[in-house]
């Protein structure tokens, strides 16, 4: 397919720019302005609709069928929240508005929005307070591990490093090491859990926290939880809880009462709103009493009388983090996903949730390697190995792409890191009988083919618009950018 | 239950072929003392019930004032084909394009985004985008820092103060020297930059149009920050750039600003769009996603996130940033923006900006007591007025007359109590200036 420049012609206009309405158009100085125009596209209006309409074409979504990326929770996307988040009242206001004076008694409903999704939040969780602003899970991550940093340097503790175990997502230590910390890696056991010994023998005076994810990446909950926040308490360190996996337990166990302190959420995962192709995602922060006075500026207060204030007046906190309140429009699809569940809707995602990932954690145990014990359920999801495929030469990668060839989105593969050939499936709570048994049914189907005609396999995928895509060329002679 | 298809008769059959009695036993690996009660939530809502909730806290907020805020975020028209494009749901329910067979419209348009913020800025290479400005300029200093192995990062403070406070809670624990720079009649003051630079410094921080709406040619500042082995990180905003001198002509290293004029609503402080781009010898130093262009297996072109040697899911604590999901749909946004605009239409609309601006601030100077606070040269939609009272006072009553008449600069700058920020975008009309001059006289006059 043609880049959208290639299609242009000299000339051709889409959008015409309102005329100016005063006399005289300004001269600015020839020093200050571009020597040509840039080179932008030039087309007509139906032009770009066809181009952007074929790209979407060449696009897989929710919409296009079962996504079971595990980690990603990929579920449906109510229309309605992106019917409301798309209200003039919501899209057209402008930031700084209650930064003027009187502006506050202006944005009355986005102030009260932020407050009802923090006291929402925090309940679901178990935490005192919670900010919107982080603009990402990764985001979250980062403004958590700052306001660690600022509690101990607030108490005067002399700490210097981050504990994560292996099975943790990439993020935890890229955002904990920009916090200024030093990480330290804790092997998993054989159950898949953080291995005990090799934590109490990390666990010194200068441990600054530990990230946690709860259920952990390999879809299991760890029995010693609770044992690890006591310990790490106990040296005055923070237990961070990495939200990814929230979707497995909303309703039936909360983070703060588990002994967390601080926890990022991914609204773009559990509570619903589209993940947009790689974001706008929502990463609000969430933490104990204790931590409150750290939490970014401003923070969104309710006075006596009803009324929402902004308080920018918090000596102790970690400070800007971001420009404003968060991505506002994010936080309202996901306040209208929480408020149309309720209490009993957001108990019965998780509980779907976990049991659409049994019944594909069961009815495949035949036909993949586990390499845990499977004596116990998994939550929201579970990792299967290609080990045994790839014997004969299927890998993880060739059953992504036999599965693309079946009308489905390929499950997470290659991670968690310590599960060799994983592939982590994780349908939500959306996904119909149906849809599972027929996902699981090409499952099979692939492992019979990988056992009896494996270059069958090894050749998909043969339905997309493109094949294999060569990245070491890619990354060896980077074409970032067609320049005019 | 909304969002939940299976019915209990399949559940049943799915708890039986598992193996298990009900759902709960599935919870039985949660310790008993772990398990919390009923949330303390209201029943759900139905589809009708939630929009009119919404639809009331919507009602709560003012959006329908003749509006000259501004400050690094305006209100620009959208077009009906943009959203028409960007709702469509292969788009907006997709991940991030972990799997390049079936994500060839994500990647290309990404691609295609990256092609036209390189042809704006009149750089080589960009990324698939960060969150937003603010964030923008923090990754920029982390990428100057990597390249130059210093530490020491001067900041001009005619570079929005919003951004000047996120540089300094994200550095707070790196041990970075920052260093302020004051400006000096709403320019970057030269000489006193060049007194800060070192051998340490690694970057020198600057906004065109700066924070007060003026412009200026910066050529000079990233010659003296390079005699010092310093790279210039300048923050654009994007329309203005329909015109304006790119940073690739000044001499600009990494490139970033917030790209939210390109086709998105203000939404009351995000989803933004932060972009960055670069010259292409610091492109292996770039944070973030970056989307290449290859070939298949049969020789056909298709793109894929290339570069990922520097990302977080490989390189983990090492990762040159620990930013995974980024503004992806709002990168789609601005290309299609952007394209519908086209070569023609970008200058034009930046050219009637500045034209209405021009008109607001002769119509505005002739109001009695009012004067422009710097030296009246050159400026793009923005410029700060001198009041003859506090700021913050003209606002409140002109709020009441229903007008945002734009941001008192005195919570920024404390000598600045008597300055007022207006921006004029093309939707601002002559009326609109007309009444925002009346009632401002009205007022001062009163």
């Amino acid at each position: 397919m043609q880049l959208i420049f290639e299609k242009s012609v000299p000339g051709r206009r889409a959008v015409r720019n309102v005329a100016s309405d005063v006399a005289e158009p300004v001269q600015i100085a020839k020093n200050l302005l571009r020597a040509k125009p840039a080179e932008l596209p030039e087309l007509s209006e139906l032009d770009v609709v066809r181009h952007f309409t074929e790209l979407s074409r060449r696009n897989f979504g929710v919409d296009n069928g079962f996504y079971p990326l595990g980690s990603c929770t990929m579920k449906y996307n109510a229309k309605v929240t992106e019917r409301v988040s798309h209200y003039p009242g919501f899209a057209y206001l402008h930031p700084l508005m209650p930064q003027l004076p009187g502006g506050e008694m202006l944005v009355q409903g986005a102030l009260g929005l932020l407050h009802k999704m923090d006291r929402a939040l925090s309940e679901i969780c178990g935490m005192s307070a919670f900010t919107m602003q982080p603009m990402a899970g990764a985001h979250g991550e980062l403004t958590g591990a700052m306001i660690i940093a600022a509690y101990h340097r607030d108490k005067g503790n002399k700490k210097t490093t981050i504990l994560i175990p292996d099975s943790a997502h990439g993020t935890n230590p890229a955002s904990a090491a920009i916090a200024g910390y030093k990480i330290q890696t804790i092997p998993s056991n054989s159950q898949g859990f953080m291995d005990m010994d090799a934590f109490e023998k990390a666990l010194t005076p200068e441990v600054a926290g530990v990230f946690l994810t709860c259920p952990n990446t390999l879809g299991l909950f760890n029995p010693n939880i609770k044992k690890i926040a006591d310990r790490v308490h106990a040296v005055d360190g923070l237990m961070y809880y990495d939200g990814a996996n929230l979707n497995a337990l909303m309703g039936h166990c909360r983070p703060g009462d588990v002994g967390f302190d601080v926890m990022h959420l991914n609204l773009h995962k559990t509570f619903g709103t589209p993940h947009g192709g790689g974001g706008p995602g929502a990463g609000p922060v969430g933490v104990v009493e204790k931590l409150v006075p750290f939490l970014p500026t401003s923070v969104v207060c309710a006075h006596e009388d009803g009324s929402y204030y902004l308080d920018y007046d918090r000596p102790k906190s970690i400070g800007y983090i971001a420009p404003f309140y968060g991505n506002f429009g994010v936080i309202v699809k996901a306040y209208a996903y929480i408020i149309m569940l309720g209490r009993e809707g957001l108990f019965r995602v998780s509980e779907n949730a976990v049991l659409n990932a049994n019944y594909i954690f069961r009815k495949l145990q035949p036909y993949f390697d586990y390499t845990l014990p499977a004596d116990k359920p998994c939550k929201h999801e579970c990792v299967f190995s290609a080990s045994r495929q790839a014997k004969s030469g299927v890998r993880a990668v060739n059953i992504a792409k036999a599965l693309i060839d079946r009308g489905y989105h390929p499950p997470t593969i290659y991670f968690p890191l310590i599960i060799p050939e994983a592939m982590m499936i994780e349908p939500t709570e959306t996904e119909s009988k149906e849809t599972l048994d027929a996902f699981i049914e090409a499952m099979i189907e692939i492992a019979k083919i990988a056992e009896t005609n494996p270059e069958e396999i090894i050749a998909a995928p043969v339905t997309t618009v493109v094949s294999h895509l060569d990245e070491t060329r890619a990354a060896r002679e980077p074409d970032l950018a067609s320049l005019a | 239950m909304p969002f939940i298809a299976n019915t209990d008769e399949q559940r049943r059959q799915m708890l039986a072929d598992i193996g298990v009695a009900n759902a709960e036993d599935l919870f039985a690996d949660i310790p008993p003392e772990l398990r919390c009660g009923d949330l303390n939530l209201p029943a759900g809502l139905t589809e009708q019930e939630v929009r009119y909730r919404m639809q009331a806290l919507a009602n709560r907020n003012r959006t329908g004032m003749v509006s000259f805020l501004g400050g690094g975020f305006y209100d620009h028209f959208i077009p009906a084909a943009l959203d028409a494009l960007v709702t469509r749901s292969e788009f907006y329910t997709a991940y991030t394009p972990y799997q390049p067979e079936i994500s060839q419209g994500t990647l290309q348009a990404i691609y295609e985004y990256q092609s036209v913020m390189c042809r704006l800025t009149g750089m080589d290479a960009g990324n698939a985008s960060l969150y937003d400005g603010g964030t923008a300029i923090y990754e920029a200093i982390m990428m100057a820092l990597r390249i130059t192995g210093r530490r020491r990062v001067i900041v001009d403070d005619s570079l929005n103060p919003i951004y000047r406070k996120m540089v300094r809670s994200y550095t707070t624990n790196l041990g970075i020297d920052l260093i302020e720079t004051p400006s000096f009649e709403g320019l970057p003051d030269r000489a006193r930059i060049e007194q800060e630079l070192n051998k340490d410094t690694a970057a020198v921080i600057v906004q065109n149009p700066n924070f007060f709406g003026r412009i200026d040619d910066l050529s000079d500042v990233a010659e003296l920050a390079h005699r010092h082995g310093a790279l210039l990180v300048m923050s654009v905003y994007p329309i203005a750039l329909g015109i304006l001198k790119t940073p690739g002509e000044m001499g600009a290293d990494i490139v970033v600003g917030e790209g939210q004029s390109l086709g998105m609503p203000v939404s009351f402080g995000g989803p933004y769009l932060g972009f960055m781009t670069t010259r292409e010898k610091y492109v292996r130093k770039m944070p973030g996603r970056i989307v290449g262009r290859t070939v298949d297996a049969q020789g056909r072109s298709g793109f894929v996130l290339t570069l990922q040697a520097r990302e977080q899911h490989i390189r983990r604590e090492k990762a040159m940033s620990n930013i995974c999901s980024n503004e992806g749909l709002c990168a789609l946004t601005s290309l299609i923006f952007l394209s519908l605009l086209g070569k023609e239409g970008l200058p034009e609309l930046a050219q009637v900006c500045a034209d209405k601006a021009s008109y607001a601030r002769k119509r505005l100077l002739e109001v009695p007591g009012v004067t422009m606070r710097f030296p009246n040269k050159w400026y793009f939609n923005e410029f700060v007025l001198n009041l003859p009272m506090p700021a913050d006072r003209v606002t409140r009553e002109l709020l009441n007359r229903g007008i945002a008449a734009g941001f008192p600069l005195g919570r920024y700058w404390p000598e600045m109590t008597n300055c007022l920020l207006v921006a004029v975008t093309e939707k601002r009309t002559k009326q609109d200036i007309d009444f925002l001059a009346h009632a401002l006289e009205v007022i001062l006059c009163s």
